[in-house]
């Protein structure tokens, strides 16, 4: 099936190109164009190299530019920022998205308050780039995207690019940014395909991105849930309804009017999120479409994203843990048709995108 | 357990010159906390101090051995470190006044002085997380090929945080241009060395982790800046790596405020008057002439004078700073 939906079309200078080799073109076109940038973290040279995604870069740019680490992330990140004010550009990898909770006393006492508390002397130009995972069997702590803790922080930016097109274009953006960035990558977009300039380019952060052209009702899906909500418009525009179906990319700073007009077209906002929804990324995109419509427009607003659990690691209730195709497209067919009868599309033509093609191990 | 270091680096050797130098820079230090304090209880100086009076020798001695373009990492009580290496005492006293003319504008106040100028890296009140900031700046610096070398003060309750480990380790692997000095006073907070460590055997501890490590524990200046000297050479030269120095100290005034706070029970003045007659301050002015110590000591007064009239008249920043920078551009 296609993942390349949400993504710009192929052109004379594109070619298919996975996530993974996306994020491994575009921090090695960096590394030629700047020689302060610098990628470290545990494993990223190693036989695996974060799941292919550092692969040859120690080979290309030597063990001082490529270089792994003790398995100390507080000290790491305050490594990185150390650098970063110095002058380089640190890419600071972990293998999981977990493991920041390690570092969040650097990431949020220093590294995001440190060119406003130091009255604009300093800069950290980092970027932290971090796993997020799915149970595959891989349970409570490898399945969770925690990427809403850090959108509470002014100072950071949080992108969570959903396609290898925006994989490459962000994590430049992210190396040339002034400022630290967290990087959210999830685990099973790592071999989905888009197509790919071969030169570098950039795109501002902030921006999001309307995949599809709806008046029926808004959806906004982060980081792995855009394909899932993806394949969740296929299934309502078989029964007549058209989603507009929006990919934020970036969560701090969040693309409020993209999503604001659309809402302000459809009435109706979806927001499925990769993580719990309490406090999370979708509140805060609800609140701020709420905050922002004005002139007495109503609308309705309707929050998916894990169960309010810890993730089981069973197939059995890890299913019911997660959103996936048939749940979104039931959850948006009930708003754009109340009253109406349940609908549901075929379980076999509703699974998860990933369940197409993977296979694992993870 | 005291492990006094060598002999022959002891024997520290001070010119008239360097006696001056330094001398002025304690007492540059010890009267503008001073002075801080007398201003405190009128409640314009809004930004809670934790005062270094009676720990200045260690600061100055380690800044006195550093080049200009070495760096320095203090800790929020780094007033002294600040001043030591040159940071600009106008700016320093308007930060505290929360005046525009502050180091940082008034947003970081006294725990978060900084003066990239003269390489005087950010504090942070998080006590132990500069410390591997202060590593990646020297991973930077020997990347970039210099020979500069960076100063981490902390203090002993810094060693109980999980990154100081991790940061020893780290350095010593990558035999980074760092000396740690590491300013024991013997408090974290108002908690007592005895109540927080099983031992004291710092020094040995840090040696585990393949770094060489000196006890300085009576606080004299000279040595420390002898010594300090002698291990900046060393990682000047990029031979070993990191060096670890252990200078013991005492505070003495209250933890964070102006006062003395012996009447709370957690210390005894008695423990305090051993550091008072070996007053470092005193000790270095007294290898002065008098007439010479007398122009120096009018010369802080004018300094520090000049100082708060500069954060007196100084305005406060205007409502729009308060959006500004929360991003760099």
């Amino acid at each position: 099936m296609s993942m390349q939906t949400n993504s710009p079309s192929p052109s004379a200078n594109t070619r298919l190109l996975t996530y993974v080799d996306a994020l491994r073109e575009g921090v090695a076109q960096e590394m030629r164009r700047d020689p302060r940038v610098f990628v470290f973290g545990l494993d990223v040279d190693d036989h695996k190299a974060i799941q292919g995604s550092t692969f040859g870069l120690v080979e290309e740019f030597g063990p001082e530019r490529v270089f792994g680490t003790p398995l100390s992330e507080d000290a790491m990140t305050g490594v990185a920022i150390g650098a970063a004010m110095a002058g380089m550009r640190p890419v600071h990898v972990h293998i999981r998205m977990d493991f920041l909770m390690l570092a969040m006393n650097q990431l949020v006492n220093i590294a995001a308050k440190s060119h406003y508390m130091y009255g604009g002397q300093v800069r950290v130009p980092l970027v932290v780039r971090s796993m997020i995972g799915k149970s595959w069997g891989q349970g409570a702590q490898h399945s969770q995207g925690l990427h809403a803790m850090f959108m509470h922080v002014p100072g950071l930016k949080v992108i969570a690019p959903s396609n290898a097109y925006d994989a490459k274009e962000c994590l430049i953006a992210a190396i040339r940014d002034d400022n630290p960035v967290i990087f959210v990558e999830h685990r099973l977009l790592y071999f989905t395909d888009a197509f790919v300039p071969e030169e570098t380019y950039e795109v501002p952060f902030g921006k999001a991105r309307v995949c599809t052209a709806g008046g029926d009702i808004t959806i906004v899906g982060i980081s792995n849930m855009l394909v899932e909500c993806m394949r969740a418009h296929e299934l309502l525009a078989e029964e007549g309804i058209e989603a507009e179906v929006i990919d934020p990319i970036s969560l701090l700073p969040l693309d409020v009017e993209t999503i604001l007009s659309s809402v302000r077209k459809t009435g109706r906002l979806l927001v499925v999120d990769n993580a719990w929804t309490g406090t999370g990324a979708s509140a805060e995109i609800v609140a701020a479409v709420a905050e922002r419509l004005g002139n007495g427009q109503r609308f309705e607003a309707v929050r998916m994203g894990y169960a309010p659990t810890t993730c089981p690691t069973t197939p059995a209730l890890e299913s019911e843990f997660y959103p996936d195709p048939a749940k979104i497209a039931r959850a948006a067919y009930a708003m754009v048709r109340p009253g109406q009868p349940a609908w549901s599309p075929d379980p076999e033509r509703a699974k998860l995108a990933y369940q197409v093609k993977f296979r694992g191990p993870f | 357990m005291t492990k006094r270091a060598p002999n022959s680096v002891v024997a520290a050797v001070a010119s008239a010159a360097d006696i001056e130098r330094i001398y002025r820079s304690l007492r540059l230090i010890r009267r503008a906390e001073e002075e801080v304090a007398r201003i405190y209880p009128s409640n314009k100086i809004k930004s809670p101090v934790h005062l270094s009076i009676g720990q200045e020798a260690v600061a100055v001695g380690v800044c006195d051995a550093l080049r200009p373009d070495d760096v320095v990492s203090p800790t929020y009580r780094g007033h002294a470190a600040f001043l030591a290496k040159g940071g600009e005492l106008k700016a320093m006293m308007a930060e505290l006044y929360g005046k525009a003319t502050g180091v940082t504008g008034g947003k970081g106040g006294s725990m978060h002085l900084i003066d990239m100028s003269h390489n005087v890296l950010g504090a942070s009140a998080v006590v132990g997380t500069t410390i591997p900031v202060a590593l990646g700046y020297a991973l930077a610096l020997k990347r970039m090929g210099t020979d500069r070398v960076v100063a981490a003060f902390f203090g002993d309750g810094a060693t109980e945080e999980g990154v100081f480990a991790e940061s020893l380790n780290f350095a010593a692997l990558h035999k980074l241009p760092i000396l740690f000095v590491c300013e024991n006073n013997f408090y974290a907070i108002h908690t007592p060395i005895t109540k927080r460590w099983a031992t004291e055997r710092l020094c040995e501890r840090v040696e585990t982790y393949g770094i060489p490590a000196h006890q300085i524990d009576d606080g004299d200046v000279l040595k420390i800046r002898a010594i300090t000297a002698n291990s900046i050479a060393q990682i000047r030269r990029g031979e070993r790596g990191p060096i670890f120095l252990e200078c013991r100290t005492y505070r003495w005034r209250e933890h964070v405020g102006p006062n003395e706070d012996f009447d709370a029970g957690y210390r005894a003045r008695t423990d305090l008057a051993p550091w008072v007659e070996d007053d470092q301050v005193a000790k270095l002015g007294a290898k002065l002439s008098d007439s010479l110590r007398a122009k120096i000591d009018a010369s802080v007064e004018r300094e520090i004078s000049d100082a708060v009239a500069f954060a007196e008249a100084s305005d406060f920043p205007g409502p729009g700073a308060l959006r500004t920078d929360v991003y760099a551009n």
